[in-house]
């Protein structure tokens, strides 16, 4: 689903966040990149979602080679994969409803479907009931539940997260992993970038670790 | 497709929305509009008013011929005569000298100081009434050359001269009022695209999740494309009160007016296709400027 071959970043300020990364993350499979902060798990998510552009090296996301997707098609690659942030970047003048509904509506889908949807989608996430509310008047832990009901919505093949559970609780953050596994089981490739390395090892999932920009470690 | 159409008609509702909920903002933006095609509709409006004023005049070419004071009233009587032939002459009215001095007497409020006159000082005087084929510009000017020419004949004027130098000036106006209108069409450009940057700039982060979870520069860009139309709509409306209201304080006065000269003139006000045109073109006018922000700033917004 993934593959990374010697892949290079250095942004216009000099620095190279990513030296010759090679990796690669089978279809369905639920993989964590770790390391500290500064290591390259930003960056590599950042190039899974053609935010960035490597500087060397190649990205194959879902058999397509990224450096072949122009600008213009950008948004419609983007539509084929679920991205989940650390500070949930939710739209917060909207109801939570809205926010969820929001990748259906640009991808077009008739109004009936993306209601269906979006309560599918907060059933999921154990946010059923709450489609009416706004974003600010909801807990930290259910902020991010929404942004990952809208990463899935559109049923994508691919799930990314960059530290989901970086501003939660223990429990709330295991609740979180569980729910990414959860996905996983279903066929979903998820890949979660995260620090807590002691969260995961409760997993016992498919770990890269990253250390200034190069793979140190996989399993 | 039908879910393309309810899409767009929902974008268009939530912009106006979004205008609604700033209230302030929207309206000094629309009043500005309102203001900037207030100017040159109400100038257009004043033109075609003059024109239909005096169209009737137009119509009403009489000639005044001025005879040599030497001539005589017989000579006069002669010349009216002959002109009375003419095939492009409708009527030939005398004004002798001493009709012409009496009036004068009757009408300036010199009265009996005039009668310190050794004499007459005015010549006889003949009206002459164009049939109404030969009531053009070009009719009345041959007929005048050709009097000019006559033996005896001191002066011939037209009286509509003052008719015509007010068509010269009203043209010079709406050469006026197409170049205000120009460039106050391109402030509104300039306007709202500086509204619509300001607006784009302060949904930046919005702008930047939509495009994050797949949204296309077009898609991005409609709300504000709306926004733009119903900026355009509401200062056309303004527009169109302004000059109902203008109309409305000036119908009196003008009514007044033409009642001095014995006109039944009234003020016109705006048809329905003009006030339908006015909205239609502001809403266009807006449109463009926002399209011209949405498409520079939408597409420097990237996520990060």
């Amino acid at each position: 689903m993934i593959r990374f071959e010697q892949v290079f970043k250095r942004y216009p300020n000099g620095r190279e966040a990513l030296s010759g990364v090679s990796f690669s993350v089978e279809s369905g499979e639920l993989a964590f990149l770790t390391g500290h902060s500064g290591a390259g798990k930003s960056s590599i998510l950042k190039l899974i979602a053609l935010i960035e552009r490597p500087s060397r090296g190649q990205v194959i996301v879902n058999n397509q080679n990224l450096s072949g997707v122009t600008r213009r098609r950008i948004p419609h690659f983007r539509r084929q994969i679920g991205v989940v942030f650390q500070d949930h970047k939710l739209l917060h003048d909207r109801p939570v409803s809205d926010n969820v509904a929001l990748p259906l509506i640009i991808a077009g889908v008739p109004k009936r479907e993306v209601d269906k949807r979006v309560r599918a989608a907060l059933d999921q996430v154990g946010l059923l009931g709450k489609e009416k509310s706004r974003p600010l008047e909801l807990s930290t832990g259910e902020q991010q539940r929404v942004g990952i009901a809208r990463a899935v919505v559109a049923k994508p093949k691919l799930l990314i997260a960059d530290e989901p559970t970086g501003n939660l609780d223990p429990d709330l953050a295991r609740d979180t992993m569980q729910l990414f596994k959860r996905f996983s089981e279903v066929g979903v490739t998820v890949v979660v970038a995260t620090h807590d390395v002691h969260l995961i090892e409760q997993f016992g999932a498919r770990r890269i670790t990253l250390s200034a920009g190069r793979v140190v470690a996989t399993s | 497709m039908r879910a393309y159409f309810a899409r767009h008609a929902q974008t268009l509702i939530g912009s106006l929305g979004r205008l609604v909920s700033q209230p302030f903002g929207s309206a000094m933006t629309m009043g500005v509009i309102g203001i900037a095609i207030a100017l040159p509709l109400l100038g257009s409006l004043l033109l075609q008013n003059a024109r239909l004023a005096t169209s009737n005049l137009n119509t009403a070419f009489d000639l005044t011929v001025y005879l040599d004071k030497k001539a005589g009233s017989a000579r006069t009587q002669q010349l009216a005569k002959q002109l009375r032939l003419r095939g492009d002459v409708a009527q030939v009215r005398i004004i002798s000298a001493d009709e012409a001095f009496a009036q004068f007497r009757n009408d300036s409020g010199f009265g009996k100081a005039l009668d310190a006159l050794a004499d007459n000082p005015l010549p006889d005087t003949l009206v002459v009434t164009p049939t109404l084929d030969a009531s053009t510009p070009h009719g009345t000017e041959t007929l005048k050359s050709a009097i000019a020419a006559m033996p005896d004949v001191q002066a011939a004027q037209l009286d509509t001269e003052w008719v015509k130098r007010l068509h010269a000036m009203l043209d010079v106006l709406k050469r006026v009022v197409l170049l205000t209108g120009a460039l106050l069409a391109l402030g509104i450009v300039l306007i709202v695209s500086n509204t619509v940057r300001l607006d784009i700039l302060n949904r930046r982060a919005e702008i930047e999740v939509m495009k994050l979870v797949g949204a296309s520069d077009g898609f991005a860009r409609r709300p504000f494309l709306y926004s733009g139309i119903w900026y355009g709509l509401g200062g056309g409306a303004l527009a169109l009160l302004f000059a109902a209201a203008a109309g409305a304080a000036l119908a009196q006065p003008v009514e007044q007016l033409a009642t001095l000269y014995g006109s039944g003139f009234r003020l016109q006000g705006l048809g329905f296709l003009t006030a339908a045109s006015v909205l239609g073109i502001a809403a266009l006018l807006a449109w463009a400027g926002s399209w011209f922000a949405a498409q520079r700033h939408i597409r420097e917004i990237e996520p990060a």
